[in-house]
C-alpha cells in the first residue's frame, strides 16, 4: 500500500492483502467520507468497468461509471470494409451475444437492400434457432457471473458448465464457440450439419434437467435473496426515461418485448410468453433471465420442428448478386474452400470467376438510404443504424446497445444503498462492455 | 428528392447508364444524400404518418419516408420543441439514442444528428433528424425531455464533434479525456499498418483499392 498528499485529499493505493496497513493508516483520520476507483480491472465489476464512488462510511452517496476501456472503433472499421464482411466486425462488439449483434446489423442491410421478404424461410428458422441458443448461453452467464459476484460459486460453475453445452452447440453449427459471422446479408453463410436437429434436440433435453438445478439453488435461497430482493430498484418510469429495456424494463411489469410486439425474423409464428416480474429489484431480472430460458427452449423446440421439414431448403437469397458464390466448408484437409466451386470457376466457367472475383473483392451495393431495426436481445432492445451511400461499404453503422444504454442507471440504482448493493444492481443490468464501448 | 446529390464518387465499377464495364474509363457515380432518399410515390402519405406530419408542421419539419421509415428534418432550433411534442402529446415515450452522421460533401449541413423514437404506447417509431454545420458544431442538449440522452449525446460528441448546448456534463465517453479529433469524422484517419502475410503485404484497409 501506499499513501499519497495531493491537494487536500489524501490518497491510498491498495494492491491486495494489505487491508492491515490501509486500516492502520486510516486510525486517525475522523472523516467518514471516502471516494473508491473501483475497477477498471476488478474482478466484481462484470468486465472492464470503473466505477467512481463516493462513500459515506459503507453507504453509497453517489456513483459514477467509467466506460471506454474496450472501445475498438468497430463502428470505424466497418466504413472501410464490403458489407458482408461487416458481420465478422459487429459479432465481436456484444461478444456474449454475437448472433444477436449480426442479425441485427444483417436485418438493417437487407432493409436497405429491399430483400427482407425474399430471405428463405430456412434461413430465418435458423436465425431464430441460434438466436433462442445464443440468449440462453448469455442468460446463463448472467446469472452466473451475477452469483460469482455475491460469492456464490456454485452458481456459477453451474452456470458456466450449461454455457459450455451452448457454446459446443455453435461450435458445431457455426464452426466458431464465439465472433460466428453465420448471419449473412441475405441468408446465413451455410447450412446446418446434418446431426443439428438430434443434438439441439439432446441439447434441450439436457437443459430441462438441469435448469431446474439452478431454480432449486437459487430461488428461495434466503441469502440469495437477501442479497437480491429490493437491490437495484428502478420502476416504470425510470426505465422509460433511461431509456432501459429488456429484463430491467421487464422486472417493472410491462411486457415490452421486440419479438412480440415488433416481430421480425417469423417470431409472430412462434409460440412463447413473454416473461414480467413485478417487483423492480434485481431478484425479479434474476427470476426473468431463469423464465426466459425456458421460453427460449420451447422457441427452439418449434424451430426444430420446422427445420426437419426444411431438408435441402435454401438458406441464402436466390439473387446471384447478393448471395456469397460458394458454400464455404472446412474439408478433409482442414482448409475452408469448396473443391466443386474452386474446379467450376477455375475450370469450367470465366463468367462464373469474374462474378465471384467481383462480388468477393468488390461487394455488392447497396442503394443510398438510412435504416433503424431493432430486435430484442438478452439485454433490450439492439439496434443497428445503418447509412448507406449506395457504395459497396457502409457509409455509417451506429448500433444502439442495450448495455450502453442500461449501464446509465447505475447511479439511480444504487446511489443510497451499500456497496455490496452496487456489485448486484451492475450485475442485475448484465452490461457486457465488449457492447458498451464497442 | 433522389435528385440531392451532395458529391461524385469516382471509381472503377458501380456506374449505370453506360455500355463501359471495363471500368478503366474514369467513370464517376453520383452520390446521393442517404438521409434525404426516399421511396417513390409514397407521398401523400396516409395514416399515422400523416398524424404525426400535422402535429410537427409548426416546426417547418420536412417529412421523408424510405423503406417504410419515416424521418423528420428538423431545423437546430426547433429541435427541442419538436422533441417535447413528440414526448408529450405523441407518446413517444423512449428515445432509443442520438447517432451522428458526417457528410462532409453536405454544404452547410456536415453533421447530422439523428434520434430515435419509439413510442410503446402506439408500437410506431420515427427517426428526427437535425445538421449543423462544420463551422458551428452546436446542437441543443435534449437530456432534459429525455434523460437516457446523457451518454448517447456524450458519444456523438466525442466520435463527432457535435457540442450539445446545454448537456450538464459534455466530456469524452469511449475515447481517453485528452484525445485530439473526433474519430468517427469522415476527414478522421482509419489508420493501421501493412500485414505480412504468407510472403505477401497486406496494406491497412483504408489505402486498399476502393470500388466506391
Amino acid at each position: 500500500m501506499t499513501a499519497t498528499d495531493a491537494d487536500d485529499a489524501r490518497t491510498f493505493t491498495v494492491t491486495g492483502q494489505d487491508w492491515d496497513d490501509l486500516t492502520d493508516a486510516l486510525k486517525d483520520v475522523k472523516d467518514e467520507r471516502i471516494i473508491v476507483n473501483m475497477g477498471p480491472q476488478h474482478p466484481s465489476t462484470h468486465g472492464v468497468l470503473r466505477l467512481i464512488l463516493e462513500l459515506e462510511g459503507e453507504t453509497v452517496t453517489e456513483a459514477r461509471a467509467g466506460i471506454g476501456y474496450l472501445h475498438t472503433g468497430i463502428e470505424k472499421n466497418l466504413e472501410f470494409r464490403p458489407w458482408t464482411q461487416g458481420t465478422t466486425f459487429v459479432t465481436r462488439m456484444d461478444y456474449l451475444s454475437p448472433i444477436f449483434n449480426e442479425t441485427a446489423y444483417v436485418l438493417g442491410v437487407e432493409k436497405l437492400l429491399g430483400i427482407g421478404a425474399e430471405v428463405p424461410e430456412k434461413a430465418d428458422v435458423i436465425r431464430v434457432l441460434l438466436m433462442e441458443l445464443n440468449r440462453i448461453s448469455s442468460h446463463l452467464v448472467a446469472i452466473a457471473t451475477g452469483g460469482m459476484e455475491l460469492g456464490a460459486l456454485t452458481v456459477m460453475t453451474i452456470g458456466f458448465r450449461e454455457r459450455e453445452l451452448c457454446l459446443d452447440l455453435f461450435e458445431f453449427i457455426t464452426g466458431l464457440r464465439m465472433n460466428h459471422a453465420y448471419i449473412r446479408p441475405g441468408g446465413i453463410a451455410q447450412d446446418v450439419p446434418e446431426d443439428t436437429v438430434a443434438r439441439v434436440s439432446e441439447f434441450i433435453e439436457l437443459m430441462k434437467k438441469r435448469l431446474p438445478e439452478l431454480a432449486a439453488l437459487c430461488n428461495a435461497n434466503p441469502i440469495f435473496k437477501g442479497r437480491l430482493e429490493q437491490v437495484g430498484y428502478l420502476d416504470l418510469e425510470g426505465c422509460l426515461a433511461l431509456g432501459l429495456t429488456g429484463p430491467v424494463l421487464r422486472s417493472t411489469g410491462y411486457p415490452w418485448d421486440l419479438r412480440k410486439t415488433q416481430p421480425y425474423c417469423g417470431y409472430e409464428d412462434y409460440d412463447f410468453e413473454v416473461i414480467t416480474w413485478d417487483t423492480c429489484d434485481s431478484y425479479g431480472r434474476f427470476r426473468i433471465r431463469l423464465a426466459e430460458m425456458w421460453e427460449s427452449l420451447r422457441i427452439m423446440e418449434q424451430a426444430l420442428k420446422r427445420l426437419k421439414d426444411l431438408d435441402g431448403a435454401p438458406v441464402m437469397v436466390a439473387d446471384k448478386k447478393i448471395a456469397w458464390p460458394s458454400q464455404l466448408s472446412v474439408g478433409a484437409d482442414g482448409q475452408g474452400n469448396s473443391l466443386d466451386h474452386i474446379r467450376h470457376i477455375m475450370g469450367e466457367s470465366m463468367e462464373a470467376l469474374i462474378h465471384h472475383f467481383k462480388l468477393v473483392t468488390e461487394g455488392f451495393r447497396v442503394p443510398a438510404g438510412q435504416a433503424y431495426v431493432a430486435i430484442e436481445s438478452p439485454r433490450g432492445e439492439l439496434a443497428a443504424h445503418v447509412v448507406s451511400d449506395g457504395g459497396t461499404k457502409p457509409y455509417r453503422v451506429h448500433f444502439r446497445d442495450p448495455s450502453f444504454t442500461n449501464l446509465q442507471a447505475t447511479s439511480v440504482m444504487s446511489e443510497g444503498g451499500m456497496v455490496a448493493d452496487v456489485i448486484v444492481a451492475i450485475a442485475s443490468i448484465d452490461p457486457v462492455m465488449g457492447g458498451v464501448d464497442r | 428528392m433522389n435528385d440531392q446529390n451532395i458529391g461524385q464518387n469516382s471509381g472503377m465499377f458501380g456506374v449505370e447508364d453506360t455500355g463501359d464495364t471495363s471500368g478503366y474509363g474514369g467513370l464517376t457515380r453520383q452520390q446521393a444524400t442517404p438521409s434525404r432518399t426516399s421511396d417513390v410515390g409514397v407521398q401523400p402519405y396516409g395514416g399515422w404518418f400523416k398524424e404525426l406530419a400535422d402535429a410537427l408542421a409548426f416546426t417547418e419539419a420536412e417529412a421523408v419516408i424510405h423503406r417504410g421509415e419515416l424521418t423528420f428534418h428538423v431545423r437546430r432550433e426547433r429541435l427541442l420543441e419538436a422533441l417535447q411534442v413528440l414526448r408529450d402529446e405523441l407518446r413517444f415515450e423512449l428515445c432509443s439514442g442520438v447517432s451522428g452522421v458526417h457528410y462532409p460533401a453536405d454544404q452547410g449541413k456536415e453533421l447530422h444528428a439523428v434520434y430515435h423514437l419509439l413510442s410503446m404506447t402506439y408500437n410506431r417509431r420515427v427517426r428526427i433528424e437535425t445538421s449543423a454545420p462544420d463551422a458551428d458544431p452546436h446542437v441543443p442538449s435534449a437530456v432534459a425531455i429525455y434523460p437516457t440522452l446523457d451518454w448517447h449525446e456524450r458519444e456523438t460528441y466525442d466520435m463527432f464533434g457535435i457540442v450539445f448546448d446545454g448537456h450538464p456534463g459534455l466530456t469524452r465517453i469511449l475515447m481517453p479525456d485528452d484525445w485530439p479529433g473526433h474519430p468517427q469524422r469522415k476527414d478522421y484517419p482509419l489508420g493501421g499498418i501493412p500485414v505480412e502475410y504468407k510472403g505477401a503485404t497486406i496494406p491497412p484497409p483504408d489505402t486498399r483499392r476502393s470500388y466506391s
